[in-house]
């Protein structure tokens, strides 16, 4: 069986609004800039509460990211909000010269990332975005499983010095982890332990993971969870030492498999402890119109994919 | 008052300093370098309120920042003799290990550099967003801006510009270098600007005319005028017309310099026109 249970279906955009909206109250450096999606962002709250710390910048987002890499000058720590697409790949250059190299303590803030934003279709839905973020030096790149990781990464990133992309998503999925969670950036936490194969999986993957896992287990399969918030840095020990555990391994992700989180948990295990990997992740392609559900499956990135991957991998063990 | 005549004499050896910087890599941009030389003397030396002790937040200061990033030269130069790091340092200019990098960059950490620049049009918001942080700060200081005017073609500037004016981001003083040359040529051959001054006025801006901006004189008349018209609910700008290369004869009247370096007897020509004033690094 599942050993989470789904506390009540939830948003991850509501947890940044929420987690941004602590963060107002708390730390007076906090300040918040949106490109005319402050409702789809959640950020209204702090828009309300903290009207002189939030700057509606309107559909500029270049210019979004240039005001808030200034801010950070003055000893502010900016919040910027818009969609995953329009935080990395319309703005790539600006964060890249005046965030990264810059090395400002901008916290840059995507929602609608992956596949699962749906009906928009593909002009919205990004699926190289974690590639992107994770290229540049010095950026940290985390993409949370549920509402109350969210909310307790946008709190943990504004103790941390540095540039950070905080990727979450539309819909509402299960809300399984603790509330008032501890979030350590860049540890990865073991949901389930298991001896056959390791599910290692982020963002809204990570439940599917957890129902795959319960599938397995009613074919026998014995499957290790582990959720990896933070794809870089990247827990190298947490892989390594359940990768020398079951000797087959299993990354799925919303996004792309080239520059994904399956291909920086490849490079740890070349590197240190050869064994074989299968991919749950995009594959070279863009998306389309439809529902999370119907996109999700039909993208192959559901849980009945995980499954499926699983029993492959198990296959090639040497 | 301003003693011009040292002002112009220190224009004089940073314009050596610029030349001889750029000869030694021979690499860099000295034509932008010298047509703005005298506008950096002026804000460094006289019209700003700074600490060359430097603290990254500039808090309680008037801060610059450098939009058109490929004036690495005369910046360096400008901080250097300002006290900000050892003019030594400028025999490292675009050499391995250097602070000193082709395009200014916080990243080696060098003294006086807020932000990396180089690929253009992105200074103008950095320097919204530190304006709009001295005012959250409740810091009466102003930020200062140098763009190219070929700079003004890449969007994000109109971005910015329409952002600044509608927040009535009134602690900002920008200046475009108006020297009408740009890589390919004429800023006229290669995307016509039209009329920057209706342009800004019509996005909400207070502009100001520097019609020479190479005059020290002018351009601390103008600085003070903008000083004078900042807070009050306006950005400011200053189209400053600069004569590119200005202080070497052949290198003015021409886009060949923008990013090309003196020979060894070009370089002796060029010092020649401009004699050591305050000791070569």
């Amino acid at each position: 069986m599942n050993p989470y249970n789904n506390q009540g279906n939830q948003d991850t955009r509501s947890g940044f609004g929420a987690g941004l909206s602590v963060l107002g109250a708390e730390n007076p450096n906090v300040v918040a800039l949106c490109a005319d999606l402050t409702g789809s962002l959640k950020m209204d709250a702090f828009k309300a509460d903290h009207p002189e710390r939030f700057f509606q910048v309107g559909i500029a987002e270049a210019n979004m990211m240039g005001i808030a890499a200034g801010l950070t000058i003055g000893g502010k720590i900016p919040f910027t909000g818009t969609f995953a697409n329009f935080s990395t790949g319309r703005v790539y250059d600006q964060i890249r010269q005046s965030i990264a190299y810059s090395r400002k303590n901008v916290k840059i803030c995507a929602s609608h990332a992956g596949i699962t934003l749906g009906e928009d279709g593909a002009t919205h839905q990004i699926l190289e975005d974690i590639g992107l973020m994770k290229m540049l030096p010095g950026m940290t790149v985390i993409n949370p499983c549920d509402f109350n990781q969210t909310k307790a990464a946008t709190i943990a990133i504004a103790a941390h010095e540095g540039p950070v992309y905080l990727r979450f998503g539309r819909p509402k999925v299960p809300n399984f982890t603790p509330e008032n969670q501890a979030f350590e950036i860049g540890k990865g936490n073991c949901l389930r332990e298991g001896k056959d194969v390791t599910l290692i999986a982020t963002g809204h993957l990570v439940w599917e993971a957890l129902e795959a896992a319960v599938s397995l287990e009613t074919q026998g399969v014995s499957a290790e969870v582990i959720n990896i918030h933070t794809i870089k840095p990247l827990d190298k020990e947490i892989i390594l030492e359940s990768a020398a555990k079951t000797g087959a391994v299993v990354t799925a992700e919303e996004h792309n498999y080239l520059g994904g989180l399956g291909e920086s948990v490849a490079r740890v295990l070349t590197t240190n402890h050869p064994c074989p990997q299968a991919f749950v992740a995009t594959n070279d392609t863009f998306g389309e119109s439809g529902t999370p559900a119907q996109l999700m499956k039909k993208y192959q990135l559901d849980r009945e994919a995980i499954t499926a991957k699983a029993l492959e991998v198990i296959q090639r063990k040497s | 008052m301003a003693d011009i005549a040292q002002l112009n004499a220190t224009a004089q050896q940073i314009r050596r300093d610029i030349l001889r910087m750029v000869h030694k890599v021979n690499s860099g941009h000295p034509g932008g370098s010298l047509g703005c030389t005298e506008f950096f003397v002026a804000l460094f030396f006289e019209h700003m309120k700074h600490q060359p002790s430097f603290s990254m937040d500039g808090a309680g200061e008037d801060i610059f920042f450098l939009s058109n990033g490929h004036i690495s030269p005369v910046f360096y130069a400008t901080l250097a003799r300002s006290g900000y790091f050892p003019v030594d340092e400028l025999n490292t200019f675009r050499l391995i290990d250097s602070r000193l990098q082709g395009h200014p960059t916080t990243h080696e950490g060098l003294p006086g550099v807020r932000i990396a620049s180089g690929s253009l049009g992105q200074g103008l918001s950095v320097a919204i967003g530190a304006a709009l942080a001295k005012k959250l700060n409740n810091d009466p200081q102003r930020v200062y801006a140098l763009l190219g005017d070929g700079e003004l073609q890449e969007g994000q500037n109109w971005e910015a510009i329409m952002y600044a004016a509608a927040n009535r981001v009134d602690n900002l003083i920008a200046t475009v270098d108006v020297n009408e040359k740009q890589i390919d040529g004429t800023t006229n051959e290669v995307l016509h600007l039209g009329d920057l001054k209706a342009k800004f006025e019509a996005f909400g801006w207070a502009v100001l005319n520097l019609k020479n901006g190479n005059a020290l004189p002018d351009i601390l008349q103008t600085l003070e005028k903008a000083k004078a018209t900042s807070n009050q609910g306006q950005p400011v700008v200053i189209l400053m017309h600069t004569e590119m290369g200005n202080g070497v004869d052949f290198m003015m009247h021409t886009h060949a310099w923008h990013g090309k370096a003196p020979n060894d007897e070009q370089l002796e020509s060029a010092l020649a026109q401009n004699p050591e004033t305050l000791g070569d690094y």
